[in-house]
């Protein structure tokens, strides 16, 4: 358990001091997947083997002095994230047996860090839902407790660093689907600035609200993967140009000082009170190194929701259209004409979440309803941007809780897509808006759920979050990890 | 804003090319009704004068160089086809004969 206890900059450490090597790592993770996967199902293909080989180059480029900040470190790839070679199947019946004939770009950066890949990772399918409960391939469990969900839709990422079966992970959020598996996984997850990271090679759901982020165990480990993803990325479009700091140089600053903005509509009747309380004891912890509490209004965060699904499904439909049962991915057996090929591999091929979205994106979007439903989500959107604008003006971050409520059980919410929805009310503000968040642990409720805290900061704003984000992680000590022994 | 009726859920099935069995018809037009009932509270904000916002970043044209670079090899395009025919993808005659 040694190896599987220390930070990645622990092991950072020893590597370079050559008391172990990547090799040690890699196998002492193997171990530990063998031991828990069958309980927990973070992974929906495991690269054991190519691990151990990669884990061998990480030794040589160490043993020639050629090694970064993460080489020799494993990692795990939410399976939207097309690996060259290797299974990426968005966990959709769709993609069951797709192969990526190129790797993503935020693949190629963790292969070119040295990094070991342990497996891809479950998600709710096409990363639509928040609770992994969509996934084709079956629920991942919370490793705090196996009779809750890990949260979605990148609840294998979540629940996999949780769990011990890797240090780091990759997710992608578009309206939480890293900030609510970290809240409910007791770890901490980043949603960078739209543009930071690249999205090239990651199957998109919404393309304007997606970004890639790592999850970490704790927030300078975070900083670290973030140094490694953040770079411009000329095959992409909206990737932003110029160099990315390294993030880690942005942690153990005086926060003395440090505007903290506290947006009153984050606290609504629905907010489970343990949760309240965290925030608070956060605030206060925040407060007692100095910072200044500061009350801020985002008026138009209640309605961030509902503008949320409209822009979400929009783009969802418009993006789902390339499955079509031609080029790649599923086709029916049933073709005997194109339209009808089309109609019946698509309704083979999707889970009946996917199937909802494409519908009420296609809907908003078509003839007669565009002007009612899409073009009002993108007009209050940029009323949701400039209250962040506004706050952002008075203050330097933003703390909120990232979920209402803990974890939820299996079948809880599945059945009813708006109340599953609501897991998500505090993060998609900042996929609208694209600015940068992240949730780390603030503690545990009463029946041992790991509870979330939300740090916002304004665009290309990571150092300043990262920086808060270090200063209250020491300040509240560790809520540790789940032993998962029997 | 509306609610959405049985034809009108089939004629958007139609639009997403997504066939839809009556079953899921009906347990569609259910689940999106609750959901545009949920979307009604956007009909209250005053959004005069406000200019929709499609990207959070500022759109401008990404050009590049005019050179020849590489891509990906014939083979690997065709890996996944769910039915190729010497480099090209197969599918059901579109253009009917006389």
């Amino acid at each position: 358990m040694e190896i599987l206890n220390r930070s990645a900059l622990e092991l950072r450490d020893l590597l370079d001091k050559r008391e172990i090597s990547s090799r040690d790592i890699v196998e002492a993770y193997i171990k530990r997947i063998e031991a828990v996967e069958p309980r927990v199902n973070s992974f929906v293909t495991l690269t054991l083997e190519e691990a151990l080989k990669d884990a061998d180059r990480a030794d040589e480029m160490i043993k020639n002095n050629t090694q970064t900040v993460l080489t020799g470190i494993p990692i795990a790839l939410k399976d939207n994230m097309s690996t060259y070679h290797v299974k990426t199947t968005c966990c959709s019946k769709m993609l069951e047996n797709y192969l990526p004939p190129f790797d993503a770009t935020v693949v190629k950066l963790v292969k070119e860090a040295g990094m070991p890949i342990l497996g891809k990772t479950n998600m709710d399918e096409f990363a639509m839902g928040s609770s992994t409960e969509t996934s084709y391939f079956g629920p991942t469990k919370n490793p705090w407790n196996l009779d809750y969900v890990p949260g979605g839709s990148s609840g294998g990422s979540a629940a996999s660093v949780a769990a011990r079966e890797t240090p780091f992970s990759l997710g992608s959020d578009t309206g939480g689907s890293i900030r609510q598996p970290a809240a409910f996984n007791g770890i901490v997850g980043i949603k960078p600035t739209y543009g930071l990271v690249s999205r090239y090679g990651v199957l998109p759901f919404a393309s304007s609200l997606d970004q890639v982020g790592p999850f970490a165990r704790n927030v300078a480990d975070s900083a670290a993967l973030l140094s490694v993803l953040a770079k411009h990325d000329s095959l992409e479009t909206t990737s932003l140009k110029g160099p990315r700091p390294d993030y880690l140089n942005a942690l153990g600053r005086d926060i003395k000082g440090l505007k903290v903005g506290v947006p009153k509509e984050f606290f609504i009747d629905g907010l489970n009170k343990e949760i309240e309380a965290a925030v608070k004891k956060a605030l206060d912890a925040l407060k007692a190194l100095g910072a200044e509490i500061i009350d801020i209004c985002l008026p138009h965060s209640d309605k961030a929701l509902a503008t949320y699904y409209l822009v979400a499904t929009a783009e969802c439909s418009s993006n789902m259209a390339r499955f079509d049962g031609v080029r790649f991915g599923h086709r029916s057996e049933n073709v005997k004409d194109s339209v009808t090929m089309f109609k019946h591999s698509r309704a083979e091929g999707f889970g009946p979440e996917v199937k909802r979205r494409i519908m009420l994106g296609t809907y908003a979007l078509s003839a007669g309803y565009y002007d009612a439903y899409y073009l009002k989500a993108l007009k209050v959107r940029r009323l949701i941007k400039e209250d962040f604008d506004q706050a952002f003006s008075q203050v330097d971050v933003i703390v909120t809780p990232t979920t209402p409520s803990t974890a939820f059980k299996f079948g809880e919410k599945v059945q009813d897509p708006v109340s599953m929805y609501l897991s998500d009310v505090f993060t998609t503000t900042a996929n609208l808006a694209g600015i940068p968040a992240l949730s780390m642990p603030a503690g545990l409720s009463s029946n041992n759920l790991p509870i979330g805290v939300q740090i916002f900061a304004p665009r290309l704003g990571e150092e300043i979050m990262l920086n808060a984000a270090f200063a209250l992680e020491k300040a509240l000590g560790s809520i540790g990890l789940p032993t998962l022994e029997v | 804003m509306s609610t959405i009726d049985r034809k009108t859920v089939y004629r958007v099935a139609d639009l997403a090319r997504l066939y839809l069995t009556d079953d899921e018809i009906e347990q569609m037009t259910v689940s999106l009704n609750k959901i545009l009932e949920f979307e009604e509270q956007l009909k209250g904000v005053n959004t005069d004068n406000v200019e929709p916002m499609a990207q959070a970043v500022p759109g401008v044209n990404v050009m590049r160089e005019d050179v020849v670079e590489n891509s990906l090899p014939l083979r690997e395009v065709m890996l996944n086809a769910p039915d190729e025919v010497e480099g090209f993808f197969r599918v059901p005659r579109i253009i009917e004969k006389d």
